[in-house]
């Protein structure tokens, strides 16, 4: 794998006097899914504008990455396009019709919406749409998908099933995933390595990193240890195993 | 507003009302509540159609109103639309034009009746020059909420895409406020309609306003309601014209959230 596909070197961002972003450096290997996590307004999704580009750094670098894409909360799609419509939008660079087509229903086959294809976007459910806004990010010769917070906007068992869906679809097409949330489980469930920002202005404040291959269950006790880790990360938890020992020594004592 | 889960016999009950009503003024009529000079019964009111039809002033009247309102709607579109746009996105033209525009949004176009004929004398243009000062403003202010309301999220979408500069124009910000543009256009479409009465009774020599207005003057009760049920008529057509508007596929979105 190589271990620095996308690379951020002390990236910054001010918006005036206010630090969002500390100086971050990360590296991120083709192929990986990195999910970020940490309390809301920490500039988590600050850090993903600059990843697309939407908002440029105060300082520091961005290199590498190939072209990357965006997969919004919710709504990102065109209201007054079909399913197919919306999909064309990522296969725009390509100039033969048949061959968009093509990729088109290849595309809606693999998001498993056959039959919807002329339908409006308020005609499907968030679950659908979701799955047609992963597709148009998927088209054409994306290599990084940014997701910020694609699923915060679904009930809780369709969150489930759309983990599940977009792990499958990653196992189909491969791609390197920067997933932004405030979700704990969903970070915990799909990435290779999470990473926690802290408070404002956003430093790394601590790495996880799980060895157990993709797709995992929900209840994986390496899922469940690593939501663990980060809820202590977020002072959220106390750390069990330092309890006991404090436990132990009162005992003693 | 949707007639379409409710059972045929519903469907019905506004003609039974309609029915009803006719009765009712027949009935009146016939008691001589008030006197038949001012107070013309159905049948007088169909006789004076059937004269209108066969004499051709209904056919030209009907012609000469249509044309004005057509004219002053189409070109307060034209121009209120582009206006509209470059405005939403262009704070300072906005922050400088909008209470001018809210002025005269607020100032009944009755007001220029005067002036309208002080200018452009009596026929068409005075007609036309009001119809466009009712229905232009809003034209204009409605399309400016739409456009600042495009949710942000289309253009960061369409910036992903690569769209841009004409396209995005076509492709985003264009469908983006049509559903809301569309509204404005029926809801002004019939202040059009309104309009052009008030202009033709008083600086028309034909058109249903003034064929109202003459009737008056010729103690023609009937004639006059003639002119009523036949504005009444077409304005409902205007709009069921118009409501085919947002039956178009790509705007629905807009109405069924």
């Amino acid at each position: 794998m190589d271990e620095s596909f996308l690379r951020l070197e002390n990236v910054t961002r001010n918006f005036g006097a206010i630090e969002v972003l500390a100086p971050l450096t990360l590296n991120i290997a083709r192929g990986e899914f990195l999910a970020v996590v940490g309390p809301s307004g920490c500039g988590k999704t600050t850090l993903l504008n600059l990843l697309s580009g939407f908002d440029q750094p105060t300082a520091g670098k961005i290199s590498g990455g190939g072209r990357r894409r965006m997969v919004y909360q919710q709504d990102g799609l065109f209201p007054w396009l079909t399913v197919t419509g919306n999909i064309n939008l990522g296969l725009r660079h390509l100039k033969d019709d048949a061959e968009r087509k093509r990729q088109a229903k290849e595309l809606i086959a693999l998001i498993g919406l056959e039959g919807f294809e002329e339908h409006y976007p308020h005609k499907l459910s968030g679950g659908m749409r979701q799955r047609v806004e992963i597709a148009r990010a998927l088209a054409g010769e994306t290599d990084v998908l940014l997701l910020d917070e694609p699923f915060s906007a679904l009930d809780y068992l369709t969150r489930l099933r759309m983990r599940r869906e977009l792990a499958r679809l990653l196992h189909e097409r491969p791609k390197t995933v920067i997933l932004v949330t405030h979700d704990i489980e969903e970070a915990a469930q799909l990435a290779d390595r999470v990473i926690v920002l802290s408070e404002r202005p956003a430093h790394l404040q601590c790495e996880l990193r799980l060895r157990e291959p993709r797709p995992r269950d929900l209840t994986h006790p390496e899922v469940v240890e690593a939501v663990h880790q980060i809820l202590i990360e977020l002072g959220l938890e106390k750390d069990s195993k330092l309890t006991a020992a404090r436990l132990n020594t009162g005992a003693l004592a | 507003m949707s007639l379409e889960n409710v059972s045929p016999k519903a469907r019905l009950l506004p003609v039974v009302v309609v029915l009803t009503g006719i009765a009712i003024w027949a009935l009146l009529a016939r008691l001589q509540v008030f006197p038949e000079s001012v107070f013309p019964s159905p049948f007088a009111v169909a006789r004076g159609f059937g004269e209108e039809v066969r004499s051709g002033r209904m056919y030209n009247d009907l012609v000469a109103s249509l044309f004005r309102v057509t004219m002053g709607f189409a070109l307060a579109t034209v121009l209120g639309i582009p206006l509209g746009l470059w405005l939403g996105r262009g704070a300072r033209a906005r922050v400088a034009l909008l209470p001018a525009i809210n002025f005269f949004r607020n100032l009944s176009p009755l007001a220029w009746i005067p002036f309208a004929i002080l200018w452009f004398g009596i026929g068409d243009k005075p007609a036309i020059f009001l119809i466009f000062m009712a229905s232009f403003f809003p034209i204009v202010l409605a399309t400016i909420s739409a456009v600042a309301s495009i949710p942000q999220v289309y253009f960061r979408v369409a910036r992903d895409y690569g769209i841009t500069g004409y396209e995005l124009f076509m492709q985003v910000t264009l469908p983006a406020i049509a559903p809301q543009v569309i509204t404005t256009l029926r809801v002004t479409a019939g202040l059009s309609w309104l309009v052009v009465v008030a202009a033709e009774m008083i600086a028309g020599r034909d058109g249903l306003g003034f064929a109202i207005w003459d009737a008056r003057n010729g103690l023609r009760m009937d004639l006059l309601v003639v002119g009523m049920i036949v504005i009444g008529i077409i304005g409902i057509i205007i709009d069921r014209l118009l409501v085919q508007l947002t039956r178009i596929e790509s705007v629905r979105w807009g109405y069924e959230r």
